[in-house]
C-alpha cells in the first residue's frame, strides 16, 4: 500500500465514522421533523434532544476531519469538487448553519413559539443537509466531476445518481438513528418509545433498502466503471451490508434486544467501503487517481502522526463522552 | 447556459472583490466567536475553582452560568468555523489546490485540538449535575489547553500566509517537497500567535467584565455581579500589558518582514531615516493629511533611533502595493489607541485593588468597564483588517496573488448577500437567546445559587 492509499484509507475512515455518528444525528433530525405537531410530537421529540445534546458538536468534527484530510493530502481533488459541485455544497452548508444554530438556540430558549421556529429549522436543514451532500458523493462517483474542475454547476448533480444517493443519504440516516433511538428509549424505560422507534427503523431499513437497489440500477447506467467494481470486488461487501441489513430486520420484527446498533452499522459501514472498493485507484472516477492528486510524502507523514495521535487521544475521548451519555451522566436539560 | 448566468453581478471579474468581501465578513464573525471559545472556558474555570476551593456559592453559579452561554457561543462558532472551511474550496479552490499539501498540515493539527475541544466542552457543560465537583472541574481543563492549540494551529497557518516557507515548487508552481515544521514555525509564528492568544483574553476578559459593569450600573451590586466584574477583568489585565509588548514587537517584525504591508499601515510614503510617526489622518501620494506627526519617532519605533531606515510606498512595486492605504493607517491606530487605553483601564483597576482591595468606586470605573468589551472586539478586528488587507495582493506572500486563487464559479455576489442575511439573523438570535438566558437567570436566580452540585446519583436507571 502506498503512502497516498493509506492516507486515502484514513478520508475513508473519517467519513465512516461521519456517516455513522454524524449520519445519525441528521437521522434524528429527519424523526423529530416528522414527529407531528407540539402534543403529539413532544415526546419522541425528548428523546430525541436527549441522546443528541452532548454529542451532536464532537459527531459534527468528523466533517472537519474529512474536509482536511481531503485539501491536505489531496489538494487537486478538494479544488476539482469544490469548483465543480459548489452549489451543492454551498446548500449543504446553509444547511449547517441553520441545524447547528436551530437545535442550539431552541434547547436555550422557553418561549414555545420560539422553540418551534427554531425546532422547524433545524428538522428541515436535518433534512437537506444530508441530501446535498449525498448529490456530491452521488455525482462524484457518477463521475461527473473532472480532474481540472469547473465541470458544469448544475448537470454534474441533477442527475438521477445523485439524487437517488442523496435521498439514500437522508434515508440511510434515519435508519441509523431510529435503531439508536431505540436503544437510548430501552435504556430510559421508555416501552412505547421503543417499540414507536422500532416501527420506524423497520420503515427506515425498507426505503433505505429500496434507494440502494434502485441506486444500482443508476450506477449501472450512469456510472459503470463504480458498479463494475462493486459488482466483482465490492461485492462481499455489498453481501455483507444486505445480510446485516436482513438479520437487522428478523431482529426487530422478532422484537429482539441485540445486538442493533452494530448490525445498522455493520449495513451502513459496509456499503462505505463497498464504494471505496469500487472507485479504486480513482479519486474521481475515471479522471483523477488517487496517486496523481497526492500531495507530497512529508505532508502524508504528518496525516498519520495526526491520524496515529487522534486514534490514542481523540477515539478514548470520544469513548468517554458516549460511555458518559449512555450511562446518564450527562444532563441534556439545563 | 446555467440559471446563475440570470444574476446581476455574476460576471467573474468582480469575483474578486465579492469573494474577498464574503470571506472578510464570515472571518470577522467568526473570529469574535472563536475568542470565546478560546478564552471563555478558562474563564468560567476560574470561577469553578473559587467556588470549589472557597466554597463560594456565588462564584459557582457564575461558573455555570458562564457553561451555559459558552454552550450557545460554541455551537455558533462550530458551524461558522465549518463555513470558513467550506469557503477555502468554495472561494479559494485555487490557493488550496496549489498550497493545500503545504499548509493543510497546520490544519490537519487544528482538527485535533478542535475534536478534543468538542468533546471536553460536552462533558463539562452537561456534567454539572451528575459528576462530582472536583471530578466536573478538570473535565474541563482540557478544553483551556486544547483551546489554546487550536488557536495557535490556525494562526500559524496565517502566519504562513504572511511569512511563507517549507516548500519547494517545481517549475510549474506545483508544491513537490514540503517541511512541516518549517510550514508551523515560519518567522511570523510565534508574535502572530502570542498576540491572538491574548487577543482573545482581552476580548472574553473586557466583554463579560462589561455585561456585569452594566447590572452594577443598574444597581445590582450583590456579590454574585460582584466576581462576575472582577474575576474576568483582572484576566484581561494580566493580558493587556503582555499585549503591549508582544503588539510592539510584532509592528517591529511586520516592518522587516513585510515592509509594504508596514509602510501602507504607517502612510510611509519615501524611504529613508527620520520617519515621522503620524497618528491619525488620511494617507495620500502627497503624503498624509490631517494626521498628528511626531517627527523621528516611526524611525525610533522600528529600531530604537531616529536614524533607521524605514521603507516607503515608493519603493514598492505598484502591483505589489496593498490597497487602502487611509483603511490600513486607521485600523492601525485605532487598535493601538484602544490598546492603549486598556492599559489604562488595567492600570486603574490594579492601583485600586492594591490600595483598597476593591474596584473603584466611581460609576465612570464602571462606565469605562460597561464599553470595554466592544472596545476590545473592535480593536481584534481593526488588528485582523491590518493583517488581512495589508498582505494584499498577495495570498501567499510573494508567491501567489489573491486574484490567481480565486474561484471562477458563477454567483459569488449572490453567496455573499445570502450570507448577509443568514448571518445578520444569525447574531441576531445569538444575542436575543444570550440575552433571554440572563433574563431567565435573574428572575429565578434565587434558587439556582442554592444548589451548586446535585448529591451523586446513587444507581444509574438501567
Amino acid at each position: 500500500m502506498s503512502k497516498a492509499d493509506a492516507a486515502a484509507a484514513i478520508l475513508w475512515v473519517g467519513a465512516t465514522f461521519y456517516a455513522l455518528f454524524g449520519g445519525a444525528d441528521f437521522g434524528g433530525g429527519f424523526w423529530d421533523l416528522v414527529a407531528g405537531w407540539d402534543e403529539r410530537g413532544q415526546r419522541p421529540r425528548d428523546v430525541i434532544q436527549r441522546s443528541l445534546t452532548p454529542v451532536w458538536e464532537a459527531n459534527h468534527v468528523w466533517l472537519i476531519f474529512v474536509l482536511v484530510v481531503l485539501w491536505t493530502a489531496f489538494p487537486p481533488a478538494f479544488s476539482a469538487i469544490f469548483t465543480t459541485l459548489y452549489v451543492p455544497i454551498a446548500l449543504a452548508a446553509l444547511g449547517i448553519v441553520l441545524r447547528g444554530a436551530g437545535f442550539a438556540f431552541r434547547k436555550s430558549l422557553v418561549g414555545l413559539r420560539e422553540r418551534r421556529a427554531m425546532g422547524a429549522t433545524f428538522a428541515v436543514s436535518s433534512v437537506l443537509t444530508p441530501f446535498f451532500m449525498g448529490t456530491v458523493v452521488g455525482a462524484i462517483a457518477a463521475g461527473n466531476v473532472p480532474a481540472e474542475g469547473n465541470g458544469d454547476a448544475f448537470s454534474s448533480w441533477l442527475q438521477p445518481l445523485p439524487l437517488l444517493i442523496g435521498a439514500m443519504f437522508v434515508a440511510s440516516g434515519a435508519y441509523l438513528a431510529a435503531v439508536f433511538l431505540v436503544g437510548d428509549a430501552r435504556r430510559a424505560g421508555d416501552g412505547e418509545m421503543e417499540r414507536y422507534f422500532e416501527r420506524r427503523a423497520l420503515g427506515a431499513a425498507v426505503i433505505a433498502g429500496a434507494f440502494a437497489v434502485a441506486g444500482l440500477f443508476a450506477l449501472h447506467s450512469e456510472a459503470r466503471y463504480v458498479f463494475d467494481r462493486l459488482t466483482e470486488q465490492g461485492l462481499p461487501l455489498v453481501i455483507l451490508s444486505l445480510l446485516c441489513g436482513a438479520a437487522l430486520l428478523v431482529v426487530l420484527r422478532r422484537g429482539g434486544r441485540r445486538p442493533l446498533r452494530p448490525l445498522a452499522a455493520g449495513a451502513v459501514v459496509a456499503v462505505i467501503w463497498g464504494w471505496g472498493v469500487a472507485q479504486f485507484p480513482y479519486l474521481l472516477p475515471t479522471s483523477l487517481r488517487i496517486d496523481q492528486a497526492a500531495a507530497p510524502d512529508p505532508t502524508m507523514t504528518i496525516i498519520f502522526v495526526v491520524f496515529a495521535v487522534a486514534a490514542v487521544l481523540v477515539l478514548p475521548s470520544l469513548g468517554l463522552l458516549y460511555t458518559l451519555t449512555q450511562k446518564d451522566l450527562l444532563e441534556s436539560e439545563h | 447556459m446555467s440559471p446563475l448566468d440570470a444574476l446581476p453581478l455574476a460576471e467573474s471579474a468582480s469575483n474578486l472583490l465579492a469573494a474577498r468581501e464574503q470571506m472578510a465578513f464570515t472571518l470577522a464573525f467568526h473570529i469574535v466567536l472563536s475568542c470565546l471559545g478560546v478564552a471563555l472556558p478558562a474563564t468560567m474555570l476560574v470561577a469553578n475553582y473559587i467556588g470549589l476551593k472557597k466554597n463560594d456559592e456565588a462564584a459557582i453559579e457564575l461558573a455555570k452560568r458562564w457553561s451555559k452561554a459558552t454552550a450557545v457561543t460554541f455551537a455558533v462558532g462550530a458551524v461558522t468555523g465549518t463555513v470558513l472551511s467550506f469557503e477555502f474550496g468554495l472561494l479559494w479552490p485555487h490557493f488550496m489546490d496549489r498550497f493545500g499539501a503545504a499548509f493543510g498540515v497546520a490544519f490537519a493539527i487544528e482538527g485535533i485540538f478542535f475534536f478534543l475541544e468538542a468533546i471536553f466542552i460536552a462533558i463539562y457543560i452537561y456534567g454539572w449535575k451528575r459528576l462530582s465537583g472536583w471530578a466536573h472541574f478538570f473535565s474541563g481543563v482540557p478544553i483551556v489547553i486544547t483551546g489554546i492549540g487550536g488557536a495557535l494551529s490556525v494562526v500559524a497557518a496565517n502566519a504562513w500566509m504572511n511569512q511563507p516557507q517549507g516548500f519547494t515548487l517545481d517549475a510549474a508552481g506545483k508544491v513537490t517537497d514540503v517541511e512541516p515544521l518549517k510550514v508551523l514555525w515560519n518567522p511570523a509564528t510565534g508574535y502572530e500567535v502570542a498576540h491572538m492568544i491574548l487577543a482573545a483574553y482581552m476580548v472574553v476578559g473586557f466583554l463579560v467584565a462589561s455585561i456585569y459593569a452594566v447590572g452594577m450600573l443598574k444597581g445590582r451590586r450583590d456579590r454574585l455581579h460582584r466576581l462576575g466584574l472582577v474575576i474576568p477583568l483582572t484576566i484581561a489585565c494580566i493580558a493587556t500589558p503582555i499585549q503591549l509588548f508582544v503588539g510592539d514587537t510584532a509592528a517591529r517584525a511586520v516592518a522587516d518582514d513585510q515592509p509594504a504591508k508596514f509602510a501602507a499601515m504607517e502612510c510611509i510614503q519615501e524611504t529613508g531615516t527620520d520617519q515621522t510617526e503620524y497618528v491619525g489622518g488620511i494617507c495620500t501620494e502627497d503624503g498624509v493629511k490631517g494626521a498628528i506627526g511626531i517627527p523621528g519617532l516611526d524611525s525610533f519605533l522600528v529600531g530604537w533611533s531616529t536614524d533607521t531606515k524605514v521603507t516607503g510606498l515608493n519603493d514598492i512595486p505598484d502591483d505589489e502595493e496593498p490597497p487602502a492605504h487611509t483603511l490600513l493607517h486607521l485600523s492601525f491606530d485605532t487598535m493601538v489607541g484602544i490598546g492603549s487605553g486598556l492599559m489604562l483601564l488595567a492600570l486603574w483597576f490594579a492601583f485600586s485593588w492594591w490600595r483598597r482591595r476593591d474596584i473603584p468606586q466611581t460609576p465612570w470605573f464602571l462606565r469605562i468597564v460597561a464599553i470595554s468589551g466592544g472596545a476590545a472586539i473592535v480593536a481584534l478586528w481593526c488588528g485582523w483588517i491590518v493583517t488581512e488587507v495589508g498582505r494584499q495582493p498577495w495570498i501567499v506572500q510573494g508567491y501567489m496573488r489573491t486574484s490567481e486563487a480565486v474561484t471562477d464559479a458563477k454567483g459569488i455576489w449572490f453567496s455573499f448577500g445570502l450570507v448577509l442575511l443568514l448571518y445578520a439573523g444569525l447574531g441576531t438570535a445569538a444575542v436575543l437567546v444570550l440575552r433571554s438566558m440572563s433574563r431567565r437567570w435573574r428572575e429565578q436566580g434565587a434558587e439556582n445559587v442554592q444548589s451548586p452540585y446535585a448529591p451523586q446519583r446513587e444507581e444509574v436507571s438501567g
